[in-house]
């Protein structure tokens, strides 16, 4: 059972910066093939500062810093045990090529169903851009199952 | 296709389907690295065997990222204000997965003019693996 005591939990900061080759090489796993997803010219062209980070891409952030990775060892969550449940995204500005953004992120519930069969851990994280500027607020549901 | 406005769109009105291609190693091989989720889960398949899973299955956020594109398909990103999705259930190797979107509000939120819309993606057998909403704000 993962111990109550890491609601409240605050994960040291992921500083991400945006680079255009790990953009395009998101489009191509992605299977994105529009312009302005792959070319900064056409990007400026299409009314962005540079080429877009994609709605979903923030998630780098603590995959690369290694602080994902650190939070399931410290709340002992085994990665085959794991499942994502729920994720959300509210944008509040834009993030470009160039960019550099940090994302801090805390523990704000951890509960469980079935008698504790699955257990589930809610991270709310800030993004916030190289001037300070809120630029997104994620919230992640992970899951832990016991079966 | 020209983007939607406000007033151009109609509560029902659906999105254009997005059509991926079903989900093979090599596309969660490139997916594990450019999102930086390396959990073996989704690239070896010795260890999700070893986790009692049949093979290696997409990520979560592979798929979410098509359905982001199915929204940015249809109006730009820059109108983009709030994307959730649940995860319902496992997307495996094989699966052929469809986003659908439909507008189902017209509203005003923070002094601008949004529609909300609801969102899902559904494999070649009619398995619903991801559903969810986005709000977007539109000229």
């Amino acid at each position: 059972m993962i111990d109550r005591k890491w609601i409240g939990h605050e994960l040291p900061a992921s500083i991400l910066a945006i680079e255009r080759s790990r953009l395009q090489f998101f489009a191509k796993a992605t299977g994105e093939t529009r312009p302005e997803y792959l070319d900064a010219a056409a990007a400026r062209a299409a009314g962005y500062g540079d080429i877009p980070a994609p709605p979903t891409f923030l998630m780098a952030a603590e995959l690369d810093s290694g602080a994902s990775t650190q939070l399931l060892a410290d709340l002992q969550i085994p990665l085959a045990k794991l499942l994502h449940g729920e994720q959300s995204f509210i944008y509040h500005g834009p993030v470009y090529a160039g960019d550099t953004v940090t994302v801090r992120s805390k523990i704000s519930e951890i509960y469980d169903k079935k008698n504790g069969a699955l257990e589930f851990v809610v991270k709310t994280s800030r993004a916030v851009n190289q001037r300070e500027e809120l630029v997104a607020e994620l919230r992640s549901v992970l899951v832990c199952r016991h079966e | 296709m020209s983007a939607p406005s406000f007033d151009g769109v109609k509560v029902g009105d659906l999105l254009p389907t997005l059509q991926l291609p079903p989900v093979d190693r090599t596309m969660l091989a490139l997916f594990a690295g450019a999102s930086g989720d390396h959990n073996p889960i989704h690239i070896d398949t010795d260890f999700a065997r070893r986790a009692g899973m049949q093979d290696v299955f997409a990520h979560g956020m592979l798929g979410m990222a098509w359905i982001a594109r199915l929204i940015t398909g249809w109006t730009p990103q820059s109108t983009l204000r709030r994307f959730d999705v649940r995860f319902l259930g496992i997307t495996h190797l094989g699966n052929a997965m469809q986003c659908g979107g439909r507008v189902v509000e017209k509203l005003e939120q923070n002094r601008e003019r949004c529609v909300r819309i609801e969102v899902q993606s559904a494999n070649q057998f009619g398995q619903t693996k991801i559903v969810g909403e986005a709000l977007v704000a539109l000229p």
